[in-house]
């Protein structure tokens, strides 16, 4: 396959683009693969391609049982970052957002990454506080932070409602760097870069069950037979708790359903992504003009990509809280995502105790910003059976060792993360 | 989401904050050989089936008693509503 350019671009352009053809081919499964990737999601994709581009290992099958971008990868709100406080994530999250800054040139694929940086608003001393200090740990990662007081945010989003009586804007935390990539442009990016490299891309192919030879994971089963791998490479979000069960294994995830909401088209009003520091509600605009935000989760556990009622007004409320203008514009479409919530809200990279079989989930709602860099360290864990160094932490024993990630402090409680 | 409430009649789920896994009524016995992977497993691993689930529901917004809500995680659908109290008591537990 040819590359992308702005050369071919014009070309097509002026021939009437009869010359396009699809970017990934269509196999039929062979009967064994070196490594089979379970979900073609984001992350399952973005393994597949740096498996094959880092790694030198191209016997690889991704089996998605929908079509790929049809999961989580095709429903967030788009938001990169890289702004955590624990050691255990920080540097994982810059390593992510090093490649997404470097990704379109990698994969040669237009994902229209937009670092327009993304504001968290803060509203009292003590929050501007736990800021600051999240500020200089972004910046012993090389992420970069700047604290902002309440003039220069101003001059950034003038339209906030700065002089709120119960949640007074006192400042932001911003990272430039941070912003909005389009979701499903990833999920095909990934998906032709690996597709070039030789890697089979199983759709509508759904895995029922492992097989197992003496206590090992050798294949996998699916709606069009049985196919035998070395290795194993579960990736299926949402699933993650359904998927393993049948390798009989209870994980520490819950799945919950978190909603998205996206207004009718505007013209461009808002700069970059803004978060509310004292509800839960963060917004940005499409390119489109629409605005893009979101809150809490519904909170109870479910399967179904729908949420309800109760959510939507408090998602609002908190929009009118921190922006009253965007009372005025309707809402176009709303949908839900089930997520892999995990016990401390931080995920899991790991092998099992299983032998072949390996686990890629728990990325609750902020998965999608982690995608290149969890493709690149799964890709990693799969070719060299060790954790690569920014991912030593995302172990599904370390609630046994005492050593979560609890970015918030919140405790065992999925639906709190 | 409409909760049967024992005691009060349809309550709006609005009312509720859910807390999980009704297995976390079950809290392993402290002083066994095995306690600490009893614990670990108790507090950190879940079922999270497809389907019918058992939960605990506490009315926060209301009387304040806890509920066991068994509901479909695929369709939302509650099958069933009963006191926290009389399901503990009914494993054998004091309260
Ligand atoms: C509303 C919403 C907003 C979000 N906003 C953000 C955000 O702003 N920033 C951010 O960083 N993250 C966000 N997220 C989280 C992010 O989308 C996810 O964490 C991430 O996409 C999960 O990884 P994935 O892309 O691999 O998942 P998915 O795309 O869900 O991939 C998993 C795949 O596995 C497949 N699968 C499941 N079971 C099987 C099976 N048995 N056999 C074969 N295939 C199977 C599924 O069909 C699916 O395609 C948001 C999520 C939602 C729902």
């Amino acid at each position: 396959m040819t590359n992308y350019s702005g050369l071919k671009v014009l070309w097509q352009g002026l021939t009437g683009n009869k010359g396009w053809k699809p970017v990934w081919r269509e196999p039929e499964p062979k009967a064994e693969y070196d490594v089979i990737i379970v979900g073609g999601g984001g992350h399952g994709l973005a393994t597949a391609y740096y498996l094959a581009k880092e790694f030198g290992v191209t016997n690889v099958a991704v089996i998605e049982k929908g079509w790929i971008g049809s999961g989580n990868i095709g429903r967030n709100t788009t938001i990169v970052r890289s702004n955590y406080l624990l050691k255990g994530n920080e540097p994982f999250y810059e390593q992510s957002m090093k490649l997404w800054e470097g990704l379109e040139q990698d994969f040669n694929y237009n994902a229209m990454i937009s670092q327009r940086g993304i504001l968290n608003l803060y509203h009292s001393d003590a929050q501007r506080d736990a800021f600051a200090r999240r500020g200089n740990a972004m910046h012993l990662a090389g992420a970069g932070a700047e604290l902002l007081d309440q003039d220069k945010v101003r001059k950034m989003a003038p339209f906030l409602d700065y002089d709120n009586a119960r949640f007074p804007i006192k400042g932001a935390l911003l990272q430039k760097r941070g912003g909005t990539v389009r979701h499903d442009a990833v999920a095909w990016g990934y998906a032709r870069g690996a597709d070039m490299r030789g890697v089979d891309i199983i759709q509508n192919c759904e895995v029922t069950g492992f097989q197992m030879d003496g206590g090992a994971c050798v294949g996998v089963q699916t709606s069009k037979g049985n196919i035998r791998a070395k290795k194993v490479a579960v990736c299926v979000a949402g699933s993650s708790g359904r998927v393993m069960e049948k390798a009989g294994m209870r994980l520490p995830i819950e799945s919950h359903v978190l909603q998205a909401f996206v207004s009718e088209g505007l013209k461009p009003t808002i700069p970059g992504v803004i978060t509310f520091g004292a509800g839960h509600f963060y917004v940005s605009q499409s390119d489109k003009g629409g605005l893009v935000f979101g809150g809490d989760l519904d909170g109870y556990n479910t399967y179904a990509q729908r949420g309800n009622l109760p959510v939507v007004e408090d998602v609002c409320e908190g929009g009118m809280a921190i922006m009253p203008m965007i009372g005025r514009s309707r809402l176009l479409r709303m949908w839900g995502g089930v997520m892999d919530m995990s016990m401390d809200g931080s995920p899991y990279i790991d092998k099992t105790d299983i032998d072949g079989l390996y686990f890629n989930g728990g990325w609750c709602y902020g998965g999608f910003k982690a995608t290149p860099a969890s493709g690149f360290c799964y890709a990693h864990l799969l070719a060299t059976d060790r954790p690569h160094e920014n991912a030593t932490e995302f172990r599904l024993d370390r609630f046994k060792r005492g050593a979560m990630i609890d970015e918030k402090g919140v405790g065992a409680q999925p639906n709190l993360h | 989401m409409i909760i049967n409430h024992p005691l009060l009649g349809p309550r709006d789920a609005s009312e509720f904050v859910v807390k999980g896994a009704a297995s976390l009524i079950d809290r392993p016995d402290w002083q066994a050989e095995n306690a600490t992977d009893a614990f670990h497993d108790y507090m950190y691993l879940r079922d999270n089936p497809a389907g019918e689930h058992a939960e605990l529901w506490y009315h926060e917004q209301g009387d304040r008693s806890w509920l066991v809500v068994t509901r479909n995680t695929l369709t939302h659908e509650v099958t069933k509503v009963e006191m926290a109290r009389d399901v503990a008591r009914a494993r054998g537990r004091s309260k």
